[in-house]
């Protein structure tokens, strides 16, 4: 999977704000854009929550929700042993069915990248032709606590070890702070470093960490500004802070997306991650994208779920699908 | 097969053991009614359900005689806190029959499972376990010490929320001593019947709720009756008026709530993706059958165009079709003559220049059905601006100022309700405070809880039903003098008290007597409550 260009974004996002991405420019779009009422959108989330999907239509969300997961491990324990388990799995998710889809892409701290793609070997590449992509976290995740340079050389470093894909987290200092302008250029940045010496660029995810940003409003604006900066995908989180990804906050990061489809015709994309674990949640979040966005979305370069332990409820539910039965946790594989 | 299409999950209708034919429920007991009975019918696929009985006026007159009865004999003479105990002991058993209430709801109503299920049913309930804890604290509300019932209330509801109107017209006359009788909907009585079941297995006493079935006549014959002491009605303001004159004159005191045609007044600084849903809530939620619907949305000019265009977009996910399946949105329309009147007032609207714009859906075959529908270009002066069309149609006006907005949503002869979307909250408190409506709620709509009093100005009708204020609609001050002894024997050592024995000449022969009777009553029940215990499952 390739990111956009970043002449292009700034282009746009020049277009947009028309003005210099500086913090007052900034500052002046992002509180004009509408508020959220919190009571109104959580209402909604849970209305959406409330759909009934059986039969055929569980059927094509379960292997669905499998093909838009990021099957991530993000420990300090990690080792290359742990990651190509990892990336066997996302390969081969059910040995005892070989229909099962495969996972979108691994998700994996900088330098296991090297092990993770040398494990996919052939199977590494583009998710949307059924491949699978190397996601890697970088820009010092999941604090963010540190200077450009050294989130610029996490970055390089990622990219030119073979990662389709970097999960970026933004400045919330920064950004609570009202820096907005040091936001935007940090993202452009990270941008920039995505790209390859071929002149193709990864893919950039923009983490906004929303358990830290605590309010919608807040949410909101971070989305629009990451979306402006250049983001392939914006992200709810890193996973290490709580709350992680919830439906509401899903819910409104695809209303920007929404919103912004129709301002500029480009589409971006949504990640939840964290939190997600079981197959009736993560069917709650197929609905709302739908229901949102439209089903267009419901593709590997426009919508994932960064997860772990999803993956087996979804299997186990599959199985059930199948089967007729429900087995248990010994009857799909840990990783 | 695209996702969106989900595939059918309709709830089962297996949980209903519905008779085929039902009767009239008078005194604890089903009888035959002496009028021609009539069939109900699912408005979603016209198949008959059931025969319901007639009541003609000789039921009308054992329905109000069993009431009378009850009321002398027992229920006015049981202490609060027993009469407590039978409203918690309904409360519950609403809950656990929760999904068959819902069911039947959908069935005979139209309106989607997930409406009855998620708001229905559970506001029925929460409504009698509300009340059931005023039943014995009737000295705080609002009407001094020892307030007293007015004694039969004849209590006529309407067909848009069958078993929630029933709720909030039984459970606060039984809380304040009255007993009740009862005459759901022509085209909706199937839920007020289980409730009757529901009463039995209750083991509330005979008479104390009396439902009986029929159509206009019917009403007209109990809201006449000599023996009423009190006229409860929710439903049209035509209706309301004729009940208004029938009873002048009378002693019978009188809550009417009837129609509407709110404002939904949307700022250009809303929230406008919670705006949208609170729109589409305000008109579509039960097919705008609802009196308190957001049916004129006023929005500021300058974002007119925005608002329309995400509100179609929006329209177009909703689901209309078999009321059953747990992922309608839009079910169907109650009855043929209904759906002929938003038809009528619809193409009123286009002949007067309005544009007019239906979400693109299937309309089943058979049934009552109208696709959600949005008339832009409505000038105040249009009728579909003016008159309640109780359906799913929107008539999407502009507005430049606040004071323009104030304006427009006061110029109605109706006053239910309104809405206020802004991120602003003095702007919410300024706007709300000139707004002449019964209920106003901003940055959301049809939003319901039974401690909140809900009702109308001018032509929408009077009264309050709901919180303290809907208590006191079935009560009446103690006559002076009375007030003392309550207060003394209730050990509330009031002003009350020593007013009234300041003035021992009003105290008359009444205030003493029944208070001996009631606390022999309140024994006998107590005991004979827990020993009949097993009945209620």
């Amino acid at each position: 999977m390739s990111g956009t260009s970043l002449v292009t974004a700034r282009e746009r996002a020049l277009a947009v704000l028309g003005g210099e991405p500086d913090d007052q420019t900034l500052g002046r779009y992002l509180h004009g854009i509408p508020g959220v009422d919190a009571v109104g959108l959580e209402q909604r989330a849970a209305g959406l929550g409330t759909r009934s999907i059986k039969t055929s239509s569980k059927k094509w969300a379960l292997d669905k929700i499998i093909s838009l997961v990021d099957l991530t491990t993000l420990e300090g324990a990690d080792t290359p042993g742990k990651v190509r388990s990892l990336v066997a799995k996302a390969m081969n998710p059910d040995p005892a069915d070989p229909s099962t889809p495969r996972v979108a892409a691994v998700c994996v701290y900088g330098d296991m990248v090297p092990f993770a793609v040398d494990a996919l070997g052939g199977a590494h590449g583009d998710p949307d032709d059924g491949l699978i992509s190397v996601a890697a976290v970088a820009t010092a995740f999941p604090s963010g606590r540190s200077s450009l340079e050294i989130k610029l050389a996490d970055t390089a470093e990622a990219v030119a070890a073979g990662a389709d894909e970097i999960d970026m987290v933004i400045d919330r200092g920064a950004f609570l702070a009202g820096r907005y302008g040091q936001v935007f250029d940090q993202i452009s940045a990270v941008k920039d470093a995505c790209r390859r010496a071929d002149g193709t660029s990864a893919s950039l995810k923009v983490i906004l960490e929303t358990g830290e940003l605590v309010t919608y409003d807040n949410v909101r604006r971070a989305s629009w500004l990451s979306i402006l900066a250049g983001g392939d995908f914006i992200k709810t989180s890193t996973g290490k802070v709580s709350p992680a990804a919830t439906l509401p906050v899903t819910l409104l990061m695809l209303e920007v997306v929404r919103d912004w489809h129709l301002a500029t015709g480009h589409k971006v994309g949504v990640k939840p991650a964290g939190g997600i674990r079981a197959s009736k949640d993560a069917i709650k979040y197929l609905v709302t994208v739908a229901e949102t966005v439209g089903e267009d979305w419901l593709v590997p370069h426009l919508f994932r779920f960064g997860a772990s332990s999803l993956l087996n409820d979804v299997l186990l539910q599959r199985q059930k699908m199948t089967t007729g039965h429900y087995s248990g946790p010994d009857y799909v594989t840990i990783d | 097969m695209s996702f969106l299409e989900y595939a059918p999950a309709p709830e089962s209708r297996a949980i209903l053991s519905l008779r085929d034919q039902y009767g009239l429920f008078i005194d604890g007991e089903f009888v035959e009614g002496r009028g021609t009975p009539f069939q109900t019918i699912s408005p979603a696929s016209e198949e008959r359900i059931a025969m319901i009985a007639n009541a003609n006026a000789a039921d009308v007159d054992d329905a109000v005689a069993a009431a009378r009865r009850a009321y002398d004999r027992t229920w006015s003479k049981m202490s609060g806190r027993d009469r407590g105990k039978y409203l918690f002991r309904i409360a519950r058993l609403v809950q656990e029959r929760a999904r068959e209430l819902a069911v039947a709801e959908s069935l005979d109503n139209g309106k989607p499972i997930k409406e009855s299920r998620d708001v229905d049913v559970p506001l029925v309930a929460a409504w009698f376990f509300y009340y059931a804890g005023w039943a014995d604290k009737l000295d705080h509300a609002g009407l001094g010490a020892g307030p007293r019932a007015h004694g039969v209330a004849a209590q006529v509801i309407p067909w848009n929320f069958p078993l929630l109107m029933l709720s909030w017209k039984i459970a606060p006359a039984l809380a304040a001593g009255n007993t009740v009788v009862l005459k759901p909907a022509e085209t909706t009585s199937l839920t007020a019947l289980i409730f009757a079941e529901i009463l039995q297995q209750a083991d509330l006493p005979p008479g104390v709720v009396n439902i009986i079935t029929g159509a206009g006549d019917t009403g007209a014959n109990l809201v006449a009756h000599d023996d009423v002491d009190k006229v409860a009605f929710t439903g049209s303001t035509a209706v309301g008026r004729a009940i208004a004159k029938q009873i002048a004159g009378t002693d019978k005191k009188a809550t009417l709530e009837l129609g509407g045609k709110a404002a939904n007044i949307v700022f250009d600084d809303a929230p406008i993706d919670q705006a949208i849903e609170g729109i589409v809530n305000g008109i579509f939620f039960n097919q705008g059958h609802v009196c308190c619907a957001g049916s004129r949305l006023l929005v500021q000019e300058n974002i007119h165009d925005e608002v329309v265009e995400r509100l179609k977009l929006r329209l177009s996910t909703l689901r209309l079709g078999d009321p059953l399946d747990k992922n309608t949105d839009i079910g169907a329309i109650n009855s043929r003559e209904q759906l002929e009147r938003i038809r009528e007032l619809s193409d009123i609207g286009v002949a007067e220049g309005a544009d007019r714009w239906s979400v693109p859906c299937e309309i089943p075959e058979n049934g009552f059905w109208y696709a959600p529908t949005i008339f832009t270009n409505v000038q105040t002066s249009s009728r579909i601006a003016r008159e309640e069309i109780f359906g799913p149609v929107l008539s999407v006006l502009t507005f430049r100022t606040p004071a323009e907005a104030i304006a427009k949503a006061n110029n109605t002869p109706y006053g239910l309700s309104a809405g206020i979307w802004t991120d602003k909250g003095s702007r919410i408190l300024a706007v709300a405070d000139k707004l002449r409506a019964g209920v106003i709620w901003a940055n959301t709509f049809n939003r319901f809880d039974p401690s909140s009093p809900f009702g109308g100005y001018k032509e929408s009708g009077y009264g309050r039903e709901g919180g303290r204020h809907g208590l006191a609609a079935y009560l009446t001050p103690a006559p002076v003098g009375q007030a003392a002894v309550t207060a003394g024997r209730t050990g509330a050592k009031s002003v009350s008290a020593g007013r009234a024995a300041a003035k021992p000449a009003t105290a008359g022969r009444r205030a003493a007597k029944p208070r001996i009777e009631t606390k022999d009553a309140a024994k006998t029940t107590r005991s004979a409550t827990p020993a009949k215990k097993g009945a209620a499952k």
